[in-house]
């Protein structure tokens, strides 16, 4: 039942994607020059290339983030929907993931136990409620 | 006001994939359950396009039967439009099908409708209309997620909360000998603590919600008007607070829709001063057209336990009652 979304509104534009690696690639060959001018004894210089680098890393780090985000917004979320099956003889009970062409009142496979005809009686979804304060 | 327009845009987008991913169900659906031997698309997007136009009311008399009459004009074509692209269909699924259009069409007519308002809004750079449709966004979103999630219900038949009242007289009339009564409704007769109960719901399993107040009407003339009480059983919009599930009681007719049905109710119970009593199960907007929840379906029998206990507080033993289950039948035979 659930699918992956390959919609215009969830695709991440390539040109986006292209800036964004673009930023990450300039951003880490500066902090990697920053770690050469340490070496050298350019303590100023490298302080600069750091400081750079590590906004660049921010920065490219959370528009991919933030891109990421508004797709995972955007999935629509199936419930689970569980059909319970029971015989009217026995009293015998199953519970199961529901199925095309389930309906309440259908009549089902015989009843493990006695052989009888068993019902769909119930077919709901449960919801895990997010407290409040 | 770009803050406002970038929040806008941002519903929109979302709207855009919701209303992007119904259409795709939908297609994907008909191509699954009708087998059709062409591609259903183009029909498809035809159908969302379709629009009524509601009858006119500067001479109000009479408005109720030409509203009766274009809605009927309107379902006779929808349901030969879908019976068109699935030929492979049975009626349940035509039935299921057509709901999971209509769900896509809402979809679809939201997402023009807010876009329409927002280019204007740019367009013109007017405050006030992009201002209005970022305070009322949060309302549509949380409708236009609820028709997303009716949508996959319908796809698969499940029933959703809007079948609480016919879960109600389904359970009722389990059992029984049925018959068919107009339009799309069936009736049993049950003998409830010592009186007899004409059970109406809508036909089941597919989605429908049948034509209730033609229902009760024709039991009503078929008893002359010796109707002790009416009560009817529907889902009803909670307030927020308030539980999900909560059954109340009240009188009137409960029914929804466009109106003509509860017209209908209301002209024969006052025909016969016949009393009418109603038992709602609340629940919200998405909950109404999403696969039904626990809450819900739990409601159902104390919605019984309340229906018993207003028999026998307003009936005598041996008087008939009728008892009607309105709400959508999907997933819910009889």
């Amino acid at each position: 039942m659930s699918r992956t979304p390959q919609n215009s509104a969830t695709k991440i534009s390539s040109f986006v994607l292209i800036i964004i690696f673009i930023g990450l690639a300039l951003s880490l060959s500066a902090l990697m020059v920053a770690l050469a001018y340490f070496g050298s004894g350019n303590e100023v210089l490298a302080g600069y290339f750091l400081l750079v680098g590590f906004l660049g890393v921010a920065l490219s780090t959370y528009v991919l983030f933030q891109t990421r985000r508004r797709i995972m917004r955007l999935k629509i979320e199936v419930p689970p929907v569980t059909t319970t099956i029971e015989c009217r003889k026995c009293g015998f009970k199953s519970v199961r993931e529901f199925q095309r062409g389930d309906y309440i009142f259908k009549e089902v496979e015989p009843c493990q136990k006695c052989n009888d005809k068993m019902l769909i009686t119930a077919i709901y979804r449960e919801v895990k409620e997010k407290l409040s304060p | 006001m770009y803050v406002m327009i970038r929040e806008v845009e941002g519903s929109l987008y979302k709207l855009k994939y919701i209303k992007d991913e119904g259409r795709k169900t939908a297609i994907e659906t008909i191509k699954e359950i009708g087998k059709p031997q062409a591609d259903p698309t183009a029909r498809v997007d035809r159908f969302l396009e379709y629009f009524t136009i509601s009858p006119q009311s500067l001479d109000p008399a009479g408005v109720v039967w030409k509203l009766e009459h274009i809605l009927d004009v309107r379902d006779v074509r929808f349901k030969d439009e879908v019976k068109f692209m699935t030929p492979a269909a049975d009626e349940i699924q035509v039935n299921n099908l057509e709901n999971t259009l209509e769900a896509a069409m809402a979809l679809n007519y939201i997402y023009k409708v807010i876009r329409h308002y927002y280019l204007l809004g740019k367009k013109t750079l007017s405050l006030y209309i992009i201002m209005q449709l970022q305070m009322i966004l949060p309302l549509i979103m949380r409708e236009a997620e609820a028709y997303a999630s009716a949508l996959k219900a319908f796809a698969y038949g499940q029933p959703i909360g809007d079948g609480a009242g016919a879960l109600v007289a389904a359970k009722l009339m389990y059992g029984h000998e049925k018959r068919k009564i107009p339009k799309d409704c069936v009736v049993a007769t049950v003998p409830i603590e010592g009186r007899t109960a004409y059970v109406i719901k809508a036909e089941g399993p597919g989605g429908n919600v049948g034509k209730v107040g033609d229902g009760i009407k024709t039991i009503i003339e078929e008893n002359e008007g010796k109707i002790a009480t009416i009560i009817m059983i529907d889902a009803a919009m909670k307030l927020e607070g308030e539980e999900i599930g909560e059954v109340a009681e009240g009188v009137g007719a409960a029914i929804g829709g466009p109106g003509v049905d509860q017209f209908k109710i209301e002209e024969s119970i006052l025909k016969y001063r016949i009393p009418i009593n109603a038992v709602i199960v609340k629940e919200d907007i998405g909950d109404a057209v999403s696969p039904m929840r626990k809450e819900i379906f739990d409601a159902v029998d104390k919605t019984i336990e309340r229906i018993k206990q207003v028999i026998l507080e307003k009936t005598k033993e041996g008087d008939k009652v009728i008892i009607a289950g309105v709400g959508n039948t999907i997933g819910i035979a009889q």
